[in-house]
């Protein structure tokens, strides 16, 4: 040895992890990604939500989900690595049962996210992209999730969870360590990371009724417009 | 003169069970597609011309004009894509709308649906709202089992198909081609134009692309009249829009207004900047538009207004920052993302933003060197106009809009870390360790 | 000033007018900025265009400045000019005239080079790189980039053959866009994204395309190389030529580079009209076959049953002894490796010299009504008067008959997919099954069982102007060849005959037929004897028929031929490999011309040693009837012979000299004589529809035939894979590995009877022997059928003595 190992920054770039090739997929698998691609006028189309399925049933882009897809929708396995490399919700590695991400983008970041990734982590005892031995969290440093008037903002499953603190943060991940039932600032009951994909897959969990219609923040404008009494004209007057 | 907030789509959001078509129903929702089915699509289409409308997602086209662009002589169907991948830092106006009223957004796509003569619509949806694609598959359920989807829509004879479509994570879906290709299960890497999206789009079709608030906003055109819609913003942005407030403000929020409100007025009723702050700089329509200042609070925030500033109305996601907040700290993170979201294809976004992540890195470490921040400048302009797509002009008008008004900033970076010339920790919202320093 | 391109020149209503730095040009409506800059000798700096590659605007590195779009205003960023198509009116502004062009283009090589490593002296690119030349000319003597490299673990082997560098790669997309538009085989495509993108394959599918080297070619950078020619030499120390390609008869041109008198790479010449600047992996990377330790350097003469090194004039004068004691019955084989100079020397030879008419260049399997379709149709043709590469395109419906051309004409593959997905060309095939060839043209499959094929040709509706291309195994079904003629002819349509091999065409023109003299000449006709005895100088040529290659050998096994002289050929390339070696064992005296020694010189009696395809120049006529140059690339003082110079020195010592000698002077020869012409004469007549195949078959799908016992019997479908045992590949094994497996297809109904898995042994047996592989169930195989390759490594059908068209068995089992 040289003393001199060459050192790469992306080693491990460019795929999917070959080194783990178990597989949940099985036949009614096959035939919902089928479905999905019967969904849209040309199949193809169905490869993000098929995709999502994939890590619903596997936990993660599984090679044998690579596979499938490619099967299903006749194109090449490398078309199919090609996608599901390019999007940041596909998973190399097992995700969580709760996958956590706090958002570290400018706004979220100056106002504490910075602070909350901290302190998750710390918590955790994991870096982002990678999950507690015990299976129970994965964490993610995700960018801006379209609640900046809720920031700082985490997700849990692709929840929001809204206006977190540090303290909030930790009594959060306490109550899902603990199998206790916690609820989204503005959505469902939180279920589990491979539920939340199976939603996004296009197979409804029924929950769409839960929570609130808007947070606060949301509403602010119109209920300082019904303070004044402001609205839009009415049409008549316009006229 | 409107009143100063116009509360339409957000009319109903604090409704109970808002999100359900019996509610939405009781707030008089699908009056506009009956409206709409009688008129032919022509008239849709001049109706929504004549209301002035333009895009909301941030590029601000007019929304008539583009229905109109889509050929009448293509032997291919015609789509309506729907642009709800949401992603621009800032940005957070379209989540709550489909959040709280999905229907609008199903009515304004049957309504535009009509007028271009499509029969297959989408949603694409960013993937990362797990309750917001729950509501809108939700509603495109109960609108297909209340009758306005599937065959002949209220006895019209006319038919449409929504399919709700979730992404998965990639900020760049968001310009329209690299959604086109996405939506086609491809990775979202920007189309070469021409051929423009009206002509061959989605499965090289004619495709209409539009915002979530954009084709929201249709159903009320349709039922109150382009008047009444002119009859709010100014002359060259008319309407009502959302405006979504967010930082260093007592009260954050979404408040829906004329066009061409100010930040002034808009912090007035939001509270204004947090107690015993001032504020220091804003982006008037998400992290792509140059950064403002005090001195811009009295611009009004329509298309015009913000252009005579050298900015963009963007999405009007005004994200506020008091003067606690390092210019250069903030530059940098919004620089990570947009390195983070550039898909790579084109050579100044993959590269320039590589660079621009590292020398900012050294600004706010403090370990920047005399001239640096001409040469981050000189940089911006080799990646400026450049770049395949907007993506890149965005990442560097964000640098050189925070130089334009902080040079002395950046400048600082040549000898003093930026957090000790603004300790990190006076900027967040709560009690932040002292050892709180740089991200990196 | 102003300048007129060649473009314009042919239909001027659809010029338009532009000025690139000052300077008026009219171009072709839709032509880009970067096109029409060319067109005027202004070179705008590139790495992601390419003409044969749709534009995609990647590397932005050719960035000009419009000042004004034609409509009056300007661009007010500066445009990609590969992907701005001119208006009329346009101005544009290059590096050369615009401050603002040239910001860009600096700005863009220093972006490109901040994550390019310094590895050039290494490099295989190095000296003929593009990224290299543009920063040696433009870009900054230091970079201004202080920070970290992108890094990567090098180099990632994408196929056996093919190796990225994904650190030097400049993310052009050259490589994923050919792959995806040219080829059809997207096996390598960009993954991850932003500053990670990268080019990519899937970890279990490696890159095996036909086509794969030409990713190395176009890449603008060293990012992809191949293991062939890694490392093997610095560009500028390599002297080029432009040949032709050996590998088949689809006639691409080739750039050969050759060092130290040694042949180190061939890369596709630029040839629009034929490979364009395409070529197929067989072509690019198989020329190493002939440094083996076979090669022949020296005559041969057998001794007391062994061959032993003798010197020229001594094996002269033994196979002169050989041949003059066979007086006259003797015959020639040829083989399909010759040029046309070399086949005119052989048919010449065998009619002038040894007096016979028995000659034939078809080393493989040959129909009984091959060889008047071939006077009829093929023999006497000129470029002009024969379907080309480009008729291919425009079309408009071309049906292929016993003719798989990705596998057995790849050029061909190539310029039918452009004619899909640009012209919109269809393509029909008849065969047993819809294989990823056809798929790759979108292409509707008739499927047949082997037999059946005229029957389903004739059942098309073809429009005026389609095409039928038939390739040479069609001559195994009887009266396949004159359907495809006829069915041509009846819609107005054209045909073209596509053989395999590089020197078949021109074979048939030379005369290395039995009943064909050169120029298509009828050998049995006077008038056409009188016409080419009077040509070479002779009172007459022989009159009585002669025998074609299998009744030669056969003849000879029989003790009946007391002479053979053979060049190039291999006995299991015919349908009985067993009969040709019986053939050459008891031929009374048998004259091998070869570069390698192989089974015939084995059984030869006097063995000279000629030159390989890189020592000596000549001419092949490619399936289109086109000419295309074979130049020498390896020039040394003592060169190796011809084999026109070796009969040359046979024929002077026999005392009939041919009185050519060069392929110089035998081509001037051919042409001087020219191609028959028919008139006054009778008409050739039209090809022989044997009765059988007249008889309609029933119409009904073919049912699937019943097992018992494990055992079927089915027709047998095959054809040669590009990349196979054939021995022209020989020693390059990183090609050998990109071979597509050797397996049996057949039906899903068939598997399910048989209850066979995917991968399980069957055995095909038949004819003289049997041979065990894996089973591919292929959806769409026509029942009643099996196909398996022809030359599979170590297993070539002849060994079995099958043929296309030959009734064998399958059986559960064997060992695969």
């Amino acid at each position: 040895m040289s003393g001199h190992e060459f050192q790469s920054f992306f080693g491990e770039s460019g795929e999917v992890d070959m080194t783990d090739t178990s597989t949940s997929i099985d036949d009614a698998t096959m035939a919902e990604l089928r479905e999905l691609a019967g969904r849209y006028p040309q199949p193809r189309s169905a490869l993000l939500p098929m995709l999502h399925l994939v890590q619903s049933v596997d936990g993660r882009i599984s090679p044998a989900g690579i596979e499938a897809c490619a099967q299903v929708l006749g194109i090449t396995t490398a078309q199919v690595s090609g996608v599901a490399t390019f999007y940041t919700m596909y998973r190399r590695r097992p995700g969580g049962t709760h996958h956590v991400g706090v958002c570290t983008t400018a706004l979220c970041a100056v106002m504490g996210g910075d602070a909350l990734l901290e302190r998750v982590s710390e918590k955790l005892g994991i870096e982002p992209d990678e999950t507690t031995p015990d299976g129970t969290f994965s964490l993610e440093r995700i960018e801006c999730n379209a609640a900046c008037d809720f920031a700082p903002v985490m997700m849990v499953n692709w929840e929001f969870m809204d206006n977190m603190t540090p303290e909030k943060a930790e009594r959060l991940l306490d109550d899902l360590a603990a199998g206790r039932e916690v609820r989204s600032t503005r959505g469902a009951t939180i279920t589990s990371w491979r539920e939340a994909e199976r939603v996004l897959a296009g197979f409804p969990d029924g929950r769409a009724d839960e929570g609130p219609s808007a947070g606060e923040a949301s509403l602010l404008g119109k209920s300082i417009a019904d303070a004044n009494g402001w609205t839009a004209p009415k049409p008549e007057e316009a006229k | 003169m409107s009143d100063t907030l116009t509360p339409v789509l957000s009319a109903n959001w604090g409704v109970e069970k808002s999100w359900t078509l019996d509610a939405y129903k009781t707030a008089g929702g699908y009056q506009a597609v009956g409206k709409a089915l009688q008129m032919t699509p022509a008239e849709v289409t001049d109706l929504v011309k004549d209301s002035g409308l333009r895009g909301r997602g941030g590029a601000g086209f007019p929304t008539g004009m583009k229905w109109s662009f889509v050929p009448k002589d293509n032997p291919n169907p015609t789509y309506l894509v729907v642009n709800a991948d949401e992603s621009e830092p800032g940005t957070c106006k379209d989540m709550p709308l489909l959040l709280a009223s999905p229907h609008t957004l199903v009515e304004g796509m049957i309504i535009a649906s009509y007028a271009i003569n499509c029969h297959t619509a989408f949603v694409y949806i960013r993937g990362e709202v797990l309750h917001v694609i729950r509501r809108m598959q939700q509603a495109v359920k109960e609108a297909y089992d209340a009758g306005y989807l599937g065959t002949d829509i209220l006895g019209s004879g006319y038919d449409l198909d929504i399919v709700v479509h979730a992404g998965a994570g990639a900020y760049i879906c968001g310009e329209e081609t690299a959604l086109l290709d996405s939506l086609e299960g491809r990775r979202g890497q920007p189309r070469l134009r021409p051929p423009f999206p009206a002509v061959a789009g989605l499965y090289a079709s004619p495709t209409v692309i539009n915002n979530v608030e954009s084709i929201s906003s249709v159903p009320a055109i349709v039922k109150n009249g382009s008047a009444w819609f002119g009859a709010m913003g100014t002359e060259k942005s008319k309407g009502m829009t959302i405006y979504s407030l967010s930082g260093h403000v007592n009260r954050p929020g979404q408040f829906e207004a004329p066009l061409g409100i100010t930040l002034r007025e808009l912090l007035q009723l939001s509270g204004g900047v947090r107690a015993g702050h001032e504020l220091k700089f804003w982006t008037p329509g998400g992290s792509s538009t140059p950064i403002l200042t005090a001195e811009h609070l009295d611009v009004p925030l329509d298309y015009e207004g913000m252009a005579s500033v050298k900015s963009m109305l963007g999405t009007k996601a005004l994200q506020v920052f008091d003067e606690t907040t390092s210019v250069v700290r903030t530059t940098l993170r919004w620089v990570e993302f947009y390195k983070h979201e550039s898909c790579g294809k084109c050579t100044p976004c993959r590269e320039g933003n590589w660079w621009l992540v590292q020398m900012l890195k050294k600004f706010e470490a403090g370990e920047a060197v005399e001239g640096d921040v001409d040469k981050l400048l000189d940089i911006c302009d080799d990646i400026g106009g450049k770049s395949f797509c907007a993506l890149a002009d965005g990442a560097v008008a964000c640098v050189t809009s925070a130089v334009r008004h902080f040079r002395g900033e950046f400048e600082a970076g040549y000898s003093t870390p930026a957090w000790e010339l603004f300790p990190y920790g006076r900027s967040a919202l709560f009690e932040v360790p002292e050892t709180m320093g740089a991200h990196a | 000033m102003s300048v007129v391109t060649k473009a314009d020149q042919v239909a001027a209503v659809d010029l338009i007018t532009v000025t690139i730095d000052g300077i008026e040009v009219q171009v072709p409506k839709g032509t880009l900025a970067i096109r029409a800059a060319e067109m005027i000798g202004i070179a705008i700096p590139r790495f992601c265009d390419h003409p044969l590659l749709d534009p995609v605007g990647a590397c932005r590195q050719c960035m000009v400045e419009v000042p004004d779009a034609g409509n009056g205003r300007g661009f007010p960023k500066p445009q990609a000019s590969c992907t701005l198509e001119c208006a009329p009116g346009m101005q544009i502004k290059t590096q050369h005239t615009s401050a603002v062009a040239q910001k860009a283009q600096k700005g863009m090589l220093e972006l490109l080079l901040i994550n390019h490593p310094l590895d050039c002296p290494i490099c295989d690119k190095g000296g003929e790189c593009p990224l290299q030349n543009q920063a040696m000319a433009n870009g900054r003597g230091e970079s201004r980039y202080a920070g970290v490299k992108r890094t990567y673990p090098k180099p990632v082997n994408i196929s056996a053959q093919i190796l990225l560098d994904r650190e030097r790669c400049v993310l052009c997309a050259r490589c994923t866009r050919f792959s995806e538009q040219i080829s059809g085989d997207p096996f390598i495509t960009l993954v991850e994204r932003g500053a990670l993108q990268q080019v990519g394959k899937y970890a279990t599918d490696p890159y095996n395309s036909y086509f794969s080297g030409n990713v190395v070619q176009i890449c603008p950078v060293g990012a992809l190389t191949s293991a062939a020619y890694r490392f093997a030499s610095r560009p500028f120390d390599l002297v080029s030529t432009t040949t032709t390609c050996e590998h088949c008869a689809g006639g691409c041109q080739l750039r050969t580079d050759q060092r130290h008198f040694q042949v180190k790479r061939r890369l596709a010449g630029d040839a629009p009209e034929v490979n364009e600047e395409w070529n197929c992996d067989k072509g690019r990377f198989a020329f190493v076959s002939g440094r083996g330790e076979d090669r022949i350097t020296r005559p041969l003469i057998r001794e007391n049953g062994a061959l032993r090194i003798a010197s020229w004039p001594e094996a002269v004068d033994a196979a002169v002894a050989g041949l003059a004691a066979a007086g006259g019955s003797a015959g020639v084989l040829t083989g399909g490796r010759l040029t046309v100079e070399d086949a005119y020397g052989y048919s010449k030879f065998a009619r002038v010299v040894l007096g016979t008419n028995s000659i034939d260049f078809r080393s493989r399997p040959a129909g009984v009504d091959e060889e008047a379709f071939l006077a009829a149709n093929v023999a006497g043709k000129t470029l002009a008067d024969a379907v080309t590469y480009t008729d291919l395109e425009t079309a408009g419906h071309v049906v292929l008959v016993g003719f798989e051309p990705e596998d057995e004409s790849p050029l061909i593959f190539l310029r039918l997919r452009k004619g899909v997905r640009k012209k919109g060309l269809k393509v029909t095939a008849i065969a047993p099954f819809a294989s990823d060839g056809s798929a790759k043209l979108k292409a509707t499959v008739i499927a047949t069982v082997p037999g059946t094929e005229a029957e389903a040709l004739r059942g098309l509706d073809l429009a005026a102007g389609a095409v039928v291309l038939v390739g040479e195994r069609a001559a195994l079904v009887p009266g396949l060849l004159s359907a495809a003629a006829e069915v041509a002819e009846r819609c107005g349509g054209r045909l073209a005959w596509v053989p395999r091999r590089a020197g078949d065409r021109g074979a048939i023109e030379a005369g290395c037929l039995p009943g064909l003299l050169p120029g298509g000449r009828p050998a049995n006709e006077t008038a056409a004897r009188v016409d080419v005895a009077a040509a070479w100088d002779v009172d007459s040529l022989p009159a009585e028929d002669g025998m074609d290659a299998t009744g030669m050998l056969a003849a000879a096994a029989a003790g009946e031929l007391a002479a053979l002289v053979v060049a190039g050929l291999e006995p299991a390339d015919f349908a009985d490999a067993a009969a040709v070696r019986a053939g050459l064992e008891n031929a009374g005296f048998v004259v091998a011309l070869e570069s390698r020694m192989s089974e015939v010189t084995e059984r030869a009696d006097v063995v000279f040693p000629v030159a390989l395809i890189e020592e000596h120049s000549g001419t092949f006529w490619n399936w289109e009837h086109r000419a295309g140059r074979v130049n020498t690339v390896i020039k040394q003082p003592a060169a190796a012979m011809t084999d026109l110079r070796v009969l040359a020195a046979l024929a002077d010592a026999l005392g009939r000299p041919l009185g050519i000698r060069t392929p110089k002077q035998a081509s001037a020869e051919l042409a001087e004589l020219g191609a028959w012409d028919r008139s006054g004469t009778e008409p050739v007549e039209s090809v022989a529809t044997p009765a059988a195949s007249r008889r309609r078959t029933r119409k009904a799908a073919p049912k699937a035939p019943a097992v018992v016992d494990g055992e079927v019997t089915l027709k047998l479908a095959t054809w040669r894979q590009l990349v196979d045992g054939g021995r022209g590949q020989d020693g390059e094994d990183a090609l050998a590995a990109t071979a597509r497996p050797s397996v049996a297809r057949i039906s899903p109904a068939l598997a399910g009877a048989l209850g066979v898995a995917e991968g399980d042994p069957v055995a095909v047996s038949g004819g003289a022997g049997w041979y065990s592989l894996p089973v591919a169930i292929t959806p769409g195989m026509v029942e009643g059928a099996v196909w398996v390759p022809m030359n599979s490594p170590g297993t070539p059908l002849g060994e079995l003595g099958m043929v296309f068209g030959d009734e064998v068995t399958l059986s559960v089992g064997g060992e695969a």
